[in-house]
């Protein structure tokens, strides 16, 4: 019998600790695909962040390292330099990339570092129970902004990949979404471009992927879906904004 | 052969010559001119050098270096050693192997520039969050720096565990005549299972990690840590002593201090005063079984801490006393260091005391 479809090897069977209807699986899926596609199978280094997807560690199948909130960029730098014919990805939240660590995703970006970094962005901080985060959208409800956030008191939301954009460093940024099949074709061509430019020495290519809090959004996984769709993108537009 | 060098262009050396492959860092005064010696040297011989963004992201680039398998490290200078507390705590958390140089000068804030010991504490209490300690030398002269810096690696490797060089502005900026060791074949190092290097898959793969959100597991790390302290303190702590046989009065210092008081003994043995000096070279771990066993000299009346601070090692030298003599303290701060003639002083002052 033709096997059409199988787990891939490059994750592991440990079950995954995400919520139901969370899109981080769907995105880890991806991942472990990508990296099976280029062969790099045994060849790959991966960095868990500080949140809901600490315990990436646990899933993919590839050497791994857990890093301080933040600091996934700088500890990909120190492992890439080190070893620059290694497959080196990042996998990093919202609160990660855009608040604590803005200063190492940011450099890491202009020294146009040869790595993959895949950016889960659902606007909020989901593993310590729902705060606001740096793209939490305007007006939206959170535990730390239960007003929802007003602009002229918490600030505006960040807009990560526009922003890296405009350095000079990286060769591919992208935001893509997960809502549904089409999206998640389009994600993974987005994630396998950002894993094969690293194959040919391109450098710093940055996936943001618009994800979904079913949990703390207190929405059904549908619901939050929808919410992606017809609001997340308001703020945060799907779309390629830099490819070279 | 010897030649003149300056203390943090030495160290730096002594580092490459030991196996560093890897050098992260951020600019700050005193400790400038070891990311500068080693943003060349690094090239010439394959390894990488980095200025970071932030002492931050540059012991984290130590993290992910270290935890790939390379001898890597960062320098900084007190405010800098702050910064880098988070990631040193992380890379005690995930047993990795790491050097770490600090430069101290005067605090606490932006302090001044000048030589102190006031971070004595931070090294070698912890300093970050989290029971765990380094092991930490406190070297008096550059060519005993550079003897430390040379097996640091070595000794970091072998217990998976950061060692701190800790200085002050005056070893980073004082040329003095060295002898440097032959370089050290990087092939010959221990292969580290470990270590991330990418070929990990299945059952075969690493994972470098600080996260033990099970309590049993993180209790059981936490005794992993400490067992490898005790092991420092049966075979790896270092003391110098001077003068100690007769001596009726005791200084104790580590580092540049070390070295005045060096001269002030001799400056009161010529006056019949029968003084000695008791150096620590490791500081974590502390020699506290000697100076345990030092304090039962029927001759020693006192000790006295000497410091650039406001009074730090001076807690565990007591620890180590355990109250069977008296234990004084002298200390200068700011920037400014005590000359041969004010430890006299201070000491003749003390013996009409008490």
């Amino acid at each position: 019998m033709e096997i059409l479809y199988k787990k891939s090897k490059m994750l592991t069977d440990t079950p995954l600790s995400y919520c139901p209807g969370c899109t981080h699986g769907i995105v880890h899926k991806l991942i472990a695909e990508t990296l099976e596609e280029i062969g790099a199978e045994g060849n790959v280094i991966g960095i868990a962040p500080v949140g809901c997807s600490v315990f990436a560690y646990k899933f993919f199948n590839c050497d791994m390292q857990q890093v301080a909130h933040g600091r996934a960029p700088a500890c990909a730098t120190g492992i890439k330099r080190c070893n620059p014919d290694k497959i080196v990805f990042a996998y990093q939240g919202d609160g990660d990339i855009a608040s604590i660590g803005t200063a190492e995703i940011i450099h890491a970006a202009a020294r146009g570092e040869n790595i993959t970094v895949v950016f889960i962005n659902n606007a909020i901080y989901g593993m310590t129970g729902g705060q606001m985060a740096p793209t939490t959208l305007p007006g939206q409800k959170t535990t730390t902004s239960p007003y929802g956030r007003i602009v002229g008191v918490n600030g505006n939301p960040i807009r990560l990949s526009e922003m890296i954009a405009t350095l000079d460093g990286p060769c591919f940024v992208s935001r893509v979404s997960v809502t549904d099949p089409v999206n998640v074709r389009k994600a993974k061509k987005a994630i396998k471009k950002g894993f094969e430019n690293q194959v040919n020495k391109k450098g710093f290519s940055l996936i943001e992927v618009l994800s979904n809090c079913p949990t703390n959004w207190h929405m059904s996984p549908v619901q939050s879906l929808d919410f992606v769709k017809n609001e997340m993108t308001k703020t945060f537009p799907l779309g390629v904004f830099k490819d070279c | 052969m010897k030649q003149l060098m300056k203390g943090n262009e030495a160290i730096a050396e002594a580092a490459v010559r030991g196996g560093c492959r890897a050098f992260f860092g951020y600019p700050i005064t005193p400790q400038n001119e070891i990311p500068e010696y080693m943003s060349f040297r690094m090239s010439e011989v394959g390894g990488v050098f980095l200025q970071a963004e932030s002492e931050i992201a540059a012991i984290n680039m130590v993290y992910g270096a270290a935890g790939s398998g390379a001898r890597a490290m960062t320098s900084s200078s007190s405010p800098g050693i702050s910064l880098k507390q988070e990631g040193i705590s992380y890379i005690c958390g995930a047993d990795l192997p790491c050097v770490i140089v600090n430069m101290v000068r005067g605090g606490p804030g932006l302090g001044g520039i000048l030589p102190a010991q006031s971070d004595y504490f931070q090294a070698v209490k912890g300093g970050g969050h989290g029971d765990y300690h380094m092991l930490v030398y406190g070297p008096s002269t550059v060519q005993e720096a550079v003897n430390i810096m040379y097996n640091a690696f070595d000794k970091a490797d072998k217990y998976r565990l950061p060692v701190m060089l800790l200085g002050d502005g005056m070893l980073g900026q004082i040329m003095e005549a060295v002898e440097l060791p032959e370089m050290k074949d990087i092939n010959s190092f221990p292969k580290k299972k470990w270590a991330t290097d990418g070929s990990g898959i299945g059952a075969e793969r690493r994972v470098i990690n600080s996260l033990f959100i099970d309590p049993d597991s993180l209790e059981k790390q936490n005794y992993n840590l400490f067992s490898k302290y005790e092991l420092l303190k049966r075979d790896e702590t270092q003391y110098e002593e001077y003068m100690i046989e007769d001596a009726e009065y005791i200084l104790v210092a580590y580092g540049t201090v070390a070295r005045v008081c060096r001269s002030a003994v001799d400056i009161l043995r010529g006056r019949g005063i029968k003084a000695g000096l008791f150096r620590p070279i490791t500081l974590f771990p502390y020699p506290t079984d000697r100076l345990f066993k030092i304090a039962d000299k029927e001759e020693l009346k006192f000790f006295i801490s000497v410091e650039l601070s406001m009074g730090q090692m001076i807690e565990d030298l007591k620890l180590a006393v355990n109250g069977k003599k008296k234990v004084n303290f002298f200390g200068k701060v700011g920037g400014n260091v005590m000359s041969p003639e004010d430890i006299v002083d201070n000491l003749i002052s003390k013996i009409e005391e008490n």
